[in-house]
C-alpha cells in the first residue's frame, strides 16, 4: 500500500509486545541523570525518562522552564554537560558520527518552521532523503508527493515556503522531517506561531501522525492535544521534571502543588 | 463580476504636461532644470564633436591627424599592442581563440531565453581556463612557447582579472566559514590571514610579490613575475571576499542551521546545500563590488613592470611618433574598463532577479 503512516501503523500496532525478544516494548529513548548548563546558568537538572517504542509523550510547563533546550538535547542541537542520553541505542557523546546517526532517526519540526526558503517544497522535502539516504531523486521525490499528501497540501509542491500561509508552512516542516522516514518526532510549540484558524489544520495532521504509532515527543500547550494523544504528560519547571503521569491523572488529579497552579493558569484561558 | 475586469486608471500625460509636472512644478526647480539644459547644451555639442565629428579615423600616421577632434589613427593603428602586449603576430590566434570561447561562454548569459547558457557559464568557469592554461603560454601538444613576459594589453588584463576572480570567490568563501568555524585553530587562522592581507595596500602586496617574494624562495625555485602578481592580487581580493561573505553567513537566521542540523546533513552539506546559497545570493551587490574593484586594480601591475592594457597605452602615448595623443589613449583605456565592468553589473542584476524567490519569511 502506497500510504507510508499506515505501513507504520500496522508495524507498530499489530506487534506492541514482539518489539523487544524480552516482552517488554524496548526503550527508544534513555535520558538518565542529564544536566546541562548554560554557562554558569543550571538550566537542566537530573533529567530521567525513558520512552518506549510508539509512545507520545507531551512536554508542558511555564516559559523559561528548559522545555526546548531538553527536546533539543535529543537530537543534541544542544549538548549536556553530565549524564547520558541513549536514542536507538546510540548514546550521545562528542562523537559527530553518532550524532549524525541520531539526527538521521530523529525528526524535529519547529515553531517558526525553519523551511529553506530557496528550496520549493518539494526540494525541501527530497534534500536530505537524496543527500543524507543516498536515496534515487525520482524516489524521493515520489515519497515527498506521498509524505505531502498526507498533510493535504500535495498541489503545493513547486511553491517556494514564502508563498504559503504558517499553517501550511509547518505542514510542509513536518512532511518535510517525516520524509526521512525517522523512528521519533521531537515537535518544539509546533502551533504557538500559528494563527488560531491554522492551528486545527496542524494539528490534525500531528494527531493523525500520533495514531500511525509514531514515537513523539511535542512540547505544546495545546492541553486538548494533550488529553487526545499523549499516553505521558510530563511537567517541567526550573528544569526539573516536577510531575509525569498519564494525561487522565495529570488533568484531573495532579499531585505537585507547582503542576496544579500551572493548569489553574493555562485552563482558566 | 465586474469589478474583476475594471482596470486601474490610465495615467497619460502629454509631453508638455509631462514637462510641467515633472521638471517646471516649482520655481527652483525650473531654475535647476534651464541651469542643467544649458550645461548640456554647450557640453554635449562640443564633446560628440570631439569624439566622432571632427574626429579622425582615416589614415597611416599622426600626420593624418589633421581634423580638430580626437585622433582615433592613433587607436587603431596600435590596437595590436594594445589587445596583445607583446604575443607574437602569428601565434594571436591563440589569444582570438580564447577571446571568442570568453564570448561564447557569457555573452549568452545576457539573452534570458538562450537555450544551455547555463552549461555554457559552466564551462566558461571551468573549462575555458583549462583550455587558455595550456593555450596562451604554449609548451604543450606542439604549441610553440610565448613567455609570460610577452603577454600583455587587454588581455594580460583579463587574464589578471578572470584568475583572480574565479580564485578568490571560493578561497574568500573557506576563509568566510573558516572565521566562523568552532574550531579555534582554524578560526585564528583565518583571522590572521583576512587581518593581515586586509590591512596592506594592493602595491605593497605587489611590490613584495616582485622583490621581496624571490629572496625567501629556495634558490632555484623561481616563478614568474606575472604568477606571483596574480598570486598576491588573488589573495589579497580573497580577504576583502570573505568579509562580504561573512556578512552574508551572520544574516541567516540560527533556524536554517538549526533545520539543517536536525536532518542530519552534516557541516559541509549544511553549508553547501542550505546556508551558503541563501547567503551568498543575499550578498551579490558585495561580491559584484569586491569583482569589479579587483578588475580595476589589476591596472596596479603596472608598477611592477607588467603591461595591462593601461601599461601598454600609457607607454604608446609618450612615443614621440604620436604628439598629444594621451587625451585619446585614456578614453580608450576607460571605455575598455567600461565595457567589461558594466558588464559584470548587469550580469549580477540578471542573476540577483532570476534568484528572487519572492520569500516572505
Ligand atoms: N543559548 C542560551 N544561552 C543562555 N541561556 C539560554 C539559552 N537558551 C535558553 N536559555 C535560557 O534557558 C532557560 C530555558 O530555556 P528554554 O528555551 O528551554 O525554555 P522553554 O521552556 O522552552 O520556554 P518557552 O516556553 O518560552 O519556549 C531560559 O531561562 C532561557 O533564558
Ligand atoms: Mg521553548
Amino acid at each position: 500500500m502506497g500510504n507510508p503512516m499506515t505501513e507504520q501503523t500496522q508495524t507498530s500496532n499489530a506487534t506492541p509486545s514482539e518489539q523487544d525478544n524480552t516482552g517488554k516494548k524496548s526503550d527508544i529513548i534513555r535520558v538518565e541523570g542529564m544536566h546541562k548548563w548554560y554557562g554558569d546558568f543550571h538550566v537542566l537538572k537530573d533529567l530521567n525518562l525513558t520512552v518506549a517504542q510508539g509512545e507520545r509523550i507531551v512536554i508542558c510547563g511555564p516559559s523559561g522552564s528548559g522545555k526546548s533546550t531538553f527536546i533539543r538535547c535529543i537530537n543534541r542541537l544542544e549538548e549536556h554537560q553530565q549524564g547520558k542520553i541513549i536514542v536507538d541505542d546510540v548514546e550521545l557523546t562528542d562523537d559527530v558520527r553518532q550524532i549524525d546517526t541520531v539526527r538521521r532517526e530523529v525528526g524535529m519540526v519547529f515553531q517558526h518552521f525553519n523551511l529553506f526558503p530557496h528550496l520549493t517544497v518539494l526540494e525541501n522535502c527530497c534534500l536530505s532523503p537524496i543527500w543524507v539516504r543516498k536515496i534515487p531523486r525520482k524516489e524521493a521525490e515520489a515519497t515527498a508527493m506521498e509524505y505531502l499528501e498526507r498533510v493535504k497540501i500535495p498541489d503545493q509542491a513547486l511553491k517556494y515556503p514564502g508563498q504559503l500561509s504558517g499553517g501550511q508552512q509547518q505542514r510542509v516542516a513536518i512532511a518535510r522531517a517525516l520524509c526521512m522516514k525517522p523512528k521519533i518526532m521531537l515537535f518544539d510549540e509546533p502551533t504557538s506561531a500559528l494563527d488560531p484558524e491554522m492551528i486545527k489544520e496542524v494539528l490534525d495532521v500531528m494527531i493523525e501522525l500520533a495514531g500511525s504509532g509514531m514515537t513523539m515527543l511535542c512540547v505544546t500547550h495545546e492541553m486538548g492535544f494533550a488529553k487526545t494523544v499523549a499516553d505521558r504528560v510530563i511537567f517541567m519547571d526550573g528544569g526539573e521534571i516536577v510531575e509525569e503521569a498519564p494525561p487522565h491523572e495529570f488533568f484531573t488529579n495532579p499531585r505537585e502543588a507547582r503542576t496544579q497552579k500551572f493548569l489553574q493558569q493555562i485552563l482558566a484561558h | 463580476m465586474a469589478e474583476s475586469t475594471m482596470k486601474p486608471p490610465k495615467k497619460a500625460l502629454s509631453p508638455v504636461k509631462w514637462m510641467r509636472e515633472h521638471l517646471f512644478s516649482t520655481w527652483y526647480n525650473a531654475l535647476l532644470t534651464l541651469a542643467v539644459g544649458y550645461l548640456l547644451v554647450t557640453s554635449v555639442g562640443p564633446l560628440l564633436n570631439w569624439l566622432l565629428f571632427e574626429a579622425n579615423f582615416q589614415g597611416q600616421d599622426a600626420s593624418d591627424c589633421t581634423g580638430a577632434g580626437a585622433c582615433w589613427l592613433f587607436i587603431s593603428q596600435r590596437l595590436n599592442f594594445f589587445i596583445y602586449g607583446f604575443y607574437p603576430d602569428e601565434l594571436q590566434w591563440r589569444v582570438d581563440a580564447m577571446f571568442l570561447l570568453l564570448a561564447i561562454a557569457f555573452v549568452p548569459q545576457f539573452i534570458e531565453r538562450f537555450p544551455g547558457r547555463k552549461w555554457l557559464g559552466i564551462f566558461g568557469m571551468t573549462g575555458l581556463p583549462i583550455i587558455g592554461y595550456f593555450l596562451i603560454p604554449g609548451g604543450t601538444f606542439g604549441l610553440e612557447v610565448v613567455e609570460s613576459t610577452k603577454w600583455g594589453g587587454l588581455m594580460l588584463t583579463l587574464i589578471l582579472a578572470y584568475i583572480g576572480i574565479l580564485a578568490s570567490l571560493p578561497i574568500g568563501i573557506l576563509l568566510a566559514l573558516g572565521r566562523r568555524s568552532e574550531m579555534p585553530i582554524i578560526r585564528g587562522l583565518s583571522v590572521v590571514f583576512i587581518e593581515v592581507w586586509r590591512a596592506v595596500p594592493l602595491i605593497t602586496v605587489l611590490f613584495m610579490a616582485s622583490v621581496m617574494l624571490p629572496l625567501f624562495l629556495p634558490e632555484g625555485v623561481n616563478f614568474e613575475k606575472l604568477a606571483r602578481a596574480l598570486i598576491g592580487i588573488t589573495l589579497w581580493q580573497s580577504a576583502y571576499m570573505a568579509e562580504v561573505i561573512r556578512g552574508g553567513l551572520q544574516a541567516i537566521p540560527r533556524g536554517q542551521y538549526e533545520a539543517a542540523d536536525a536532518l542530519g546533513l552534516g557541516y559541509w552539506r549544511k553549508m553547501g546545500l542550505v546556508i551558503l546559497p541563501q547567503a551568498l545570493k543575499m550578498v551579490i551587490p558585495g561580491i559584484v563590488n569586491t569583482f569589479i574593484s579587483l578588475f580595476k586594480d589589476t591596472t596596479l601591475v603596472l608598477i611592477i613592470g607588467l603591461f595591462d592594457v593601461l601599461g601598454t597605452v600609457q607607454s604608446t602615448v609618450t612615443d614621440p611618433a604620436w604628439q598629444n595623443v594621451a587625451i585619446e589613449g585614456y578614453v580608450f583605456v576607460a571605455f575598455c574598463f567600461w565595457v567589461f565592468c558594466f558588464g559584470i553589473s548587469r550580469y549580477s542584476q540578471n542573476l540577483e532577479r532570476k534568484l528572487d524567490t519572492g520569500h516572505k519569511t
